[in-house]
């Protein structure tokens, strides 16, 4: 440990020390393990399904009951992505005519077939996420997963034809605005934000969840997006200068 | 068994925190950072759950069937999402840091400038 480290622990110390007993005074009220019953989950447990047909318990938290709150956690993660952006984009020379092509068609067939299989079960996993496990979150992130296979089998100038900000960034907008644009329509219509404005359907199935269905596709929208746009980004910024010009 | 649990939550809390006081990387201090936020998530995950409960998804399962809790589980959803995003921030405003200054060690970067 270097002096400064030592010097940093010893500031650190009685901070911790209070937190360590603030933490020890929580966990000493906190239930047994397994034997939580909190009353708001439990009680959602049983009227989400005849109230909301959503199978998914969390999915109907997610994009119904806390809705609200999720549109909050959409713009934070919005936000981080315009900060990455305003920071590596200012920072970088425009990108020339660097390549990196992939040579070896094994490689390439396996990617390419690869990228067709996790995009497709990322669309699956948002698609049925008021039925099953799943929702725009996670499909979003599989799907951002997938397209970024594109770069790893294919090579760079394939993929700008994905990860270009001519056409992640509307999209990314277009993501988080389709959320609000939801809430707003409800509030348009005389209901309140975020309020359920397309009929519930059939429970158990894809036609169930009503507007649920259009925001968990903007959030699977968002966050794929947004998680391409930061893939774009980072390898803009510091791998595409150390790719071989053409 | 009740200990042990929470005692993971406490431990991995304590080495991502101890890890960031001691950094020397500010690389590493974003991933100590993930690591303290990891332990939010193990405990709320495991507040949430019941014993011989299922998972709070009720298709095929007859409504009224003792499930965990899907509350923390939707917090827990959105906020590993949302975490991937905020440590990207981190890690972009850390390479700046580099290119401004030259290092990456918050112990070399003497001074802050505006």
């Amino acid at each position: 440990m270097s002096g400064r480290q030592r010097v940093r622990a010893w500031i650190a110390a009685p901070v911790l020390g209070l937190f360590a007993a603030l933490l020890g005074w929580g966990f000493s009220g906190a239930p047994a393990f397994g034997a939580f019953h909190g009353a708001y989950g439990e009680l959602l447990n049983r009227i989400a399904v005849p109230q909301r047909h959503s199978t998914n318990v969390v999915t109907a938290i997610v994009f119904d009951y806390r809705g609200f709150d999720t549109m909050g956690e959409e713009f934070i993660l919005f936000a981080s992505v315009v900060g990455v952006v305003l920071l590596l984009r200012e920072m970088r020379e425009p990108a020339g005519d660097q390549d990196d092509p992939v040579t070896s068609d094994a490689i390439r067939l396996f990617g390419l077939v690869m990228m067709s299989v996790v995009v497709v079960a990322g669309l699956w996993v948002a698609a049925f996420g008021l039925v099953t496990p799943g929702g725009g979150f996670q499909g979003g992130v599989a799907i951002a997963g997938g397209i970024v296979l594109v770069f790893l089998a294919a090579g760079y100038r394939p993929w700008t034809r994905f990860g270009s900000q001519h056409l992640l960034d509307p999209l990314e907008g277009g993501g988080a605005a389709a959320y609000v644009a939801l809430g707003l329509a409800a509030l348009i219509a005389g209901a309140p934000f975020l309020h359920n404005l397309l009929g519930l359907g059939v429970t158990g199935t894809l036609k169930s969840g009503g507007s649920m269905t259009l925001l968990n596709w903007a959030v699977a929208l968002e966050v794929a997006a947004a998680n391409l746009v930061l893939y774009t980004e980072f390898l803009e910024s510091y791998l595409v200068p150390h790719l071989s010009r053409r | 068994m009740t200990i042990l649990v929470y005692a993971v939550v406490a431990w991995v809390f304590g080495i991502g925190i101890y890890g960031a006081i001691v950094s020397r990387n500010l690389i590493h201090l974003a991933l100590c950072l993930t690591v303290t936020q990891s332990s939010t998530y193990i405990l709320l995950l495991t507040l949430g759950y019941k014993r011989g409960a299922t998972a709070p998804i009720f298709k095929d399962v007859k409504l009224g069937t003792a499930a965990v809790d899907p509350v923390v589980q939707s917090l827990t959803l959105t906020d590993v999402v949302v975490s991937v995003t905020v440590i990207a921030l981190i890690l972009a405003l850390a390479l700046d840091v580099h290119r401004q200054s030259g290092s990456v060690d918050p112990d070399e970067i003497s001074t802050l400038n505006g």
